[in-house]
């Protein structure tokens, strides 16, 4: 392996695990208002599916969309200040944890009905099409919106029309607290519903960084190249619950521990010293990754909250939201 | 000066536009050949197969394409082939159109147009594609809201709406479209917002949209013969709403009915009614009274669907009934026909 690159992508999934797990903490303090839905351990898709994109590409996530946004290259500090409704948060505290979103990085937003933003990938990539762009759009989504009709409108779409998009399913094995063995016919969520739609069947390690870069990368490759959609499952897990608030204890003890064994951080961790790169090194990359994340968390909270008048602003193009004379 | 049908101005909009602005662009189901109500013939074999693109029957596939190729430089059109499907589409519609400039701080524009037909107007088409569902909207901070009445109109708004930086609904009523009138020539648009007096009158303001414009007219016809003065408001857009022509003209007549083809339960009209009966309260004569459509399904017998739909003789009966509950003896002589007063509360 390339060490610096392996360095490169460990630093940036380093990242996205400390601002989840200093979100996790501020959420237990009480200081974000609302729900919160971490990444845990979905830090290689992110990392290695932004690792193919170009500035002018765009993505979409859902509720679960920190690390997306913070991998496109969304400010963190006003990510931050949006769970933590301060001004100067990314959407003006309009939107929160689960509608962060960063247009001028490419990230169109994260979208909290389940399945809701693949119809609006399509439109995305139907538009990049039509203006000759070359830009190609990646959807993220999980295992539990495979069982939407919006899934299915839109890769339906997406294949008829050969649209330059990339769907990116985080199987996580749960549908929030079902397993998602229990609530689909086939083996796959996704993989095995992509013949439906003339698509070719794609699993890839989601928490291998190289191979989601690899997997993903293709897929990019060929719908910039005009060759039409596709419809990736990349296989990960949840560290913790599908929200702060969730202790998970419906999942088997064995089973998290054998998937705390293939953490995507200690995998890549383990590749780079078995390449022979100093564990002092990795540490030291996650020492200062914590102590700037605390620091920006220190910051941030001493930030102002917004003024009440932002809450009648931005609804129409003109800046506000009058309905009537 | 050119006459066009309703169907024709839809029409003849939409090729205004798009020969205006190349980021227009239609989708839809069969609108490449021309749409079931014919409103985008030709348009595919003008502007080319890039402008005029036909999709699968997936009303949230439409709604949301339209919304993903509005956030990356497009002005898309979208057709709902009947405004009862928007109910397959609402998420797209209600919880991410509506709200995305919104909740994201305003970083993403939605300069969109969801278009198709709305309405009953006694055609038979039933509970699933004769509903009037301009109140579904209405309920929903963050949408624009027109329902033409006339083809000067449904050229000139639908004309407004697609220029709009933000998401428009356009109700195009079906009962409607074979309607002929005179059409301004040239580029032809109309403001988003402004109410039109289409009648003036002194005695009671009838208030409607769309097809009620036309049924309010033809109440005002029979009024006069009773000799009662009718002022006649075609609101032309419910958001944004032009609440000061209808609070202007309630000044002027002291009473104030209001004419609404969807069912009553939460209709535009109890909006309209609202604000009259709040900011106009001392200019009142009468109870502000609404006409609406039955609070039932929409049924198909020809009986049972002039027994639920708004009609020029209610209009009549409730104006009648409001003038009748005026203190002015001059004008309440003329309530002889007030024992067959239907009012809308049913």
């Amino acid at each position: 392996m390339d060490v610096q690159d392996g360095l490169d992508l460990y630093t940036r999934m380093c990242f996205l695990r400390q601002f989840e797990e200093r979100a996790d903490l501020l959420y237990r303090r009480g200081l974000i208002h609302g729900p919160v839905h971490l990444g845990l351990g979905h830090e290689a898709i992110a990392v290695g599916a932004a690792a193919v994109l170009r500035p002018g590409d765009c993505s979409l996530g859902t509720y679960r969309g920190h690390a997306h946004a913070l991998a496109r290259g969304a400010p963190p500090d006003a990510v931050l200040a949006e769970l933590l409704g301060r001004a100067g948060g990314i959407c003006h505290g309009k939107g929160g944890s689960m509608h962060i979103t960063s247009v001028p990085h490419g990230y169109y937003g994260s979208y909290a009905i389940v399945g809701a933003h693949l119809p609006v990938a399509c439109g995305l990539a139907w538009a990049a099409k039509i203006r000759r762009t070359g830009q190609v759009t990646v959807c993220f989504f999980g295992d539990g919106a495979t069982n939407i009709g919006a899934f299915h409108e839109a890769v339906n779409l997406a294949a008829v029309w050969r649209l330059p998009v990339v769907f990116v399913c985080e199987n996580n094995w749960y549908m929030e607290y079902t397993p998602i063995g229990d609530v689909i016919p086939v083996a796959l969520p996704a993989a095995d519903r992509a013949a439906a739609y003339g698509l070719e069947r794609i699993v890839v390690d989601g928490n291998d960084v190289a191979a989601v870069r690899d997997v993903v990368g293709a897929a990019v490759t060929a719908a910039r190249d005009g060759r039409g959609p596709s419809l990736v499952e990349a296989q990960t897990y949840r560290l913790k619950g599908h929200s702060a608030a969730d202790a998970a204890a419906y999942r088997p003890a064995e089973e998290v521990a054998t998937w705390r064994e293939r953490d995507p951080l200690l995998l890549s961790r383990t590749a780079l010293v078995n390449a022979g790169t100093a564990e002092t090194v990795l540490d030291e990359i996650d020492a200062r990754t914590r102590s700037d994340l605390a620091e920006l968390a220190r910051q941030v909270l001493e930030w102002p909250v917004p003024e009440p008048a932002g809450a009648w602003t931005d609804m129409w193009s003109d800046g506000s939201s009058q309905w009537r004379n | 000066m050119a006459e066009l049908t309703y169907r024709q101005a839809v029409n003849a909009a939409l090729a205004q536009e798009m020969a205006r602005d190349d980021r227009v662009v239609l989708l839809g189901e069969d609108v490449a050949s021309g749409g079931v109500f014919k409103t985008t013939g030709g348009l595919r074999d003008r502007f080319g197969e890039d402008r005029v693109w036909d999709t699968p029957i997936s009303e949230q596939a439409i709604a949301g394409a339209a919304m993903g190729a509005a956030m990356n430089g497009l002005r898309p059109v979208a057709e709902i082939m009947f405004s009862d499907f928007y109910a397959t589409c609402w998420d797209q519609v209600a919880n991410e159109i509506a709200k995305v400039r919104y909740m994201t701080g305003g970083q993403v524009g939605m300069p969109l147009v969801l278009r198709g037909t709305n309405g009953s107007g006694g055609l038979g088409f039933g509970s699933q594609h004769g509903q009037s569902v301009e109140n579904w909207a209405m309920c929903v901070p963050g949408l624009k809201i027109v329902s033409p009445a006339s083809p000067a109109e449904a050229f000139g708004l639908l004309a407004a709406a697609i220029r709009d930086d933000d998401p428009v609904l356009v109700f195009e009523h079906k009962a409607l479209y074979a309607r002929k009138e005179e059409v301004p020539d040239g580029e032809h648009v109309l403001p988003l917002g402004q109410a039109r007096i289409v009648r003036a009158g002194a005695d009671i303001t009838l208030v409607g949209l769309s097809i009620t414009v036309a049924t309010c007219l033809a109440a005002a016809d029979e009024l006069d013969r009773q000799g009662i003065s009718a002022e006649v408001i075609d609101l032309r857009t419910l958001v944004p709403l032009d609440a000061a022509a209808v609070l202007g003209s309630v000044a002027r007549t002291g009473r104030l009915v209001v004419a609404e083809e969807n069912p009553g339960q939460l209709g535009w009209g109890a909006s309209v009614a609202a604000i009259a009966a709040q900011e106009a309260f001392d200019s009142l004569a009468g109870p502000v009274t609404r006409v609406s459509g039955g609070n039932v399904p929409l049924p198909v017998a020809a009986s049972l669907e002039a027994e639920v739909d708004v009609t020029a003789a209610r209009v009549v009966a409730a104006a009648l009934a409001v003038v009748g509950h005026d203190r002015h003896p001059q004008v309440s002589q003329h309530t002889g026909i007030r024992s067959q007063a239907r009012l809308t509360v049913n």
